[in-house]
């Protein structure tokens, strides 16, 4: 999914001074995450996320402009194996949950617009 | 015998067991006519099949019959959350999304359960996805607290907890990314352990955040989680996150549980406002306690976990935001509104709507959010550096004391319904949990007696990366004076839950 910007109008700046989330940014969001939101679980989600946002926008009073970020517990390094040919699953335990096979693959809803 | 048999300890079985005194069979049988009588009203399992359960114990009875060793663990029966892919039984992680699925594969600690000879005998009900500290979130209902059941049993693993604080099973899995072992642990009086991150494996683990998610054991004593923690945990080649070292000897440690000479730092930060004073006052019970037993106790400051909270409450979401992208609907799971017409998208905004819970949908849109261009480094940039602080805090303590002491939860198990459209109350649960998951470290709960309220108070015990064995040498003696002081454990106070007719 792209990390494209959240809010339209909204500076990044008016969030730490805990601004609202509208349900406009809400609806945006949906629409980012995948979720058919309906027009009731939209106000609702507003009210909530308005209220979380505002108290996790305490992490901004620490004052760390020259603190390193940690993304990871421990330190982590690439891993590698040798590329060499193992068992894997046949294209039957592959396909035995898919919600739609056919000819051995998954079988998906069209992937372009209807205009295309 | 077969009541007498679930009351047992998980090495008091395997001792029975390995000698020949009753069959894996018999505890089995025992433990599945336990569930049958008490999961009406505990409601732990979102999956128990007696055939498949039996068929493991008549498997390590016969292994035994040819003449082979067992294992410290062989023919115990185990409750398994069912956020571990299991290839012979369903796999939901509470969701709707993934309901009835059977995954392909067993998740790496599913694989090391049953080499162990373990008895896997069912799943066990979780917060969906394991975001929750209530199992409210389940998409299956939620599940009750064994001491009161009009009361949570924690969450996200509350359904392993409720079920070995019920004699459902001695030990259970459970997997801990901001508390969820040890809160669960805590709120129905018996123990759990969130080991070293990259200590036990995540591969075949439905990941939530993947930088957090740890898996580890219940238990109702410090030596049976040790025994189990040691019979799932290692190195894996499949988790590329996995700590290529020698397991710390919790075994050993457990048996051990001495803490004279140790010095022992009590978190300034976790305790007073936000605390229930029962359970702050059983924590000064076992400060004085572990003075007694000859530790060496002394205040020590931590000062940026008073940003853990919020720091998790939005890595966590980042990290799951990107995870729960797989659930698409294209290859295994609920598929929504597939009618030829609409797009593969529209499918699966359709599917994610229906098949993902109220919280999960809240914390995928908020970790879309702070990973948004433009707030990206006024919120998870932020908390990130938060991480590094608090990592800090803990590296500073450890230069002055071997191990630190805290609540586990700031109260004791709260009412089902109570805070269920409240994220940010039901959030505040993990308070004293969190820190040790941002940085990685150790920690345990043990129960540590009742709050005025009756119920159950846990005590957390944190020690650094890799010294896991030191939570189980403090916890096991903390365990020893208490049960010492009380005549039995803390769980013996428990109401007997009524059996229902078979």
């Amino acid at each position: 999914m792209s990390n494209e910007r959240a809010a339209g109008g909204a500076a990044p700046g008016a969030a730490s001074t805990g601004s609202a989330i509208t349900r406009d940014e809400v609806a945006h969001l949906a629409r980012l995450s995948r979720l058919a939101l309906g027009e009731d679980e939209l106000g609702h989600f507003a009210a909530q996320l308005d209220e979380i946002i505002s108290a996790v926008a305490r992490v901004q009073q620490v004052a760390a402009q020259d603190i390193p970020p940690t993304s990871h517990a421990l330190p982590i390094t690439n891993v590698f194996r040798p590329d060499e040919v193992r068992p894997s699953l046949a294209p039957e335990q592959a396909l035995a949950e898919a919600p739609a096979a056919e000819e051995q693959r998954f079988r998906v809803p069209r992937i372009l617009g209807e205009e295309a | 015998m077969s009541g007498e048999l679930t009351r047992r300890s998980a090495a008091e079985l395997a001792e029975l067991i390995a000698s020949g005194q009753v069959s894996a069979v018999d505890v089995a049988q025992a433990h599945l006519d336990r569930i049958a009588a008490v999961d009406g009203e505990v409601r732990a399992f979102l999956h128990v099949d007696a055939e498949t359960t039996l068929a493991q114990a008549r498997a390590v009875d016969e292994r035994r019959a040819a003449g082979e060793r067992l294992g410290p663990l062989a023919g115990v029966p185990i409750a398994h959350k069912d956020v571990f892919t299991t290839a012979d039984m369903p796999t939901t992680a509470g969701s709707r999304i993934l309901q009835g699925w059977r995954p392909p594969y067993d998740a790496t600690i599913t694989a090391r359960l049953r080499a162990a000879g373990l008895v896997i005998i069912g799943k066990t009900n979780m917060d969906e996805f394991a975001m929750g500290s209530s199992t409210e979130n389940s998409a299956y209902g939620p599940t009750r607290n064994p001491w009161d059941t009009s009361r949570i049993p924690g969450g996200s693993s509350g359904g392993s907890s409720a079920a070995v604080a019920a004699y459902e099973a001695p030990l259970a899995t459970g997997t801990d990314t901001g508390g969820s072992i040890r809160q669960p642990a805590a709120v129905t009086g018996i123990v759990g352990v969130k080991p070293t991150y990259g200590g036990s494996s995540r591969y075949g683990l439905i990941a939530f955040a993947s930088s957090l998610d740890t898996p580890g054991p219940f238990a109702r004593n410090v030596l049976d989680a040790a025994l189990l923690h040691e019979a799932f945990s290692g190195h894996d080649p499949m988790d590329s996150t996995s700590i290529d070292r020698p397991v710390p000897p919790v075994v050993e440690a457990a048996r051990r549980g001495d803490v004279a000479g140790l010095r022992v730092g009590v978190v300034r930060e976790l305790g007073g406002e936000g605390y229930q004073p029962g359970v702050l006052a059983r924590f000064n019970d076992s400060v004085e306690l572990l003075e007694s037993l000859g530790a060496k106790v002394v205040e020590v400051s931590c000062p940026h976990f008073g940003y853990a909270l919020p720091a998790y409450y939005l890595i966590a979401p980042s990290e799951c935001s990107s995870n729960l992208a797989r659930f698409d609907a294209m290859r295994y799971g609920l598929r929504v509104g597939d009618d030829g017409t609409r797009s593969a998208e529209e499918v699966m905004a359709l599917t994610r709507a229906e098949g993902f819970g109220p919280e999960v949908k809240r914390r995928i849109m908020l970790g879309t959010y702070a990973l948004s261009s433009g707030y990206y480094d006024a919120y998870y940039g932020k908390a990130q550096q938060v991480r590094t602080l608090i990592t800090r805090d803990f590296d500073a303590a450890f230069e002055q004391v071997d191990v630190l002491v805290s609540p586990t939860t700031p109260t004791t198990a709260f009412p089902i319904g109570d805070r269920v459209d409240d994220p940010m109350a039901m959030y505040l649960a993990d308070l004293a949990t969190i820190p040790a998951n941002l940085a990685g470290n150790a920690a345990i709960s043990v129960p540590c007696g009742l709050s005025d309220d009756g119920l159950p108070v846990g005590l957390q015990i944190m020690a650094p990366t890799l010294a896991d064995d030191r939570v189980y040498r403090v916890g096991a003696a903390v365990e020893r004076a208490l049960e010492d002081r009380w005549g039995g454990p803390l769980l013996a106070k428990a109401p007997e839950l009524a059996e229902a007719d078979r």
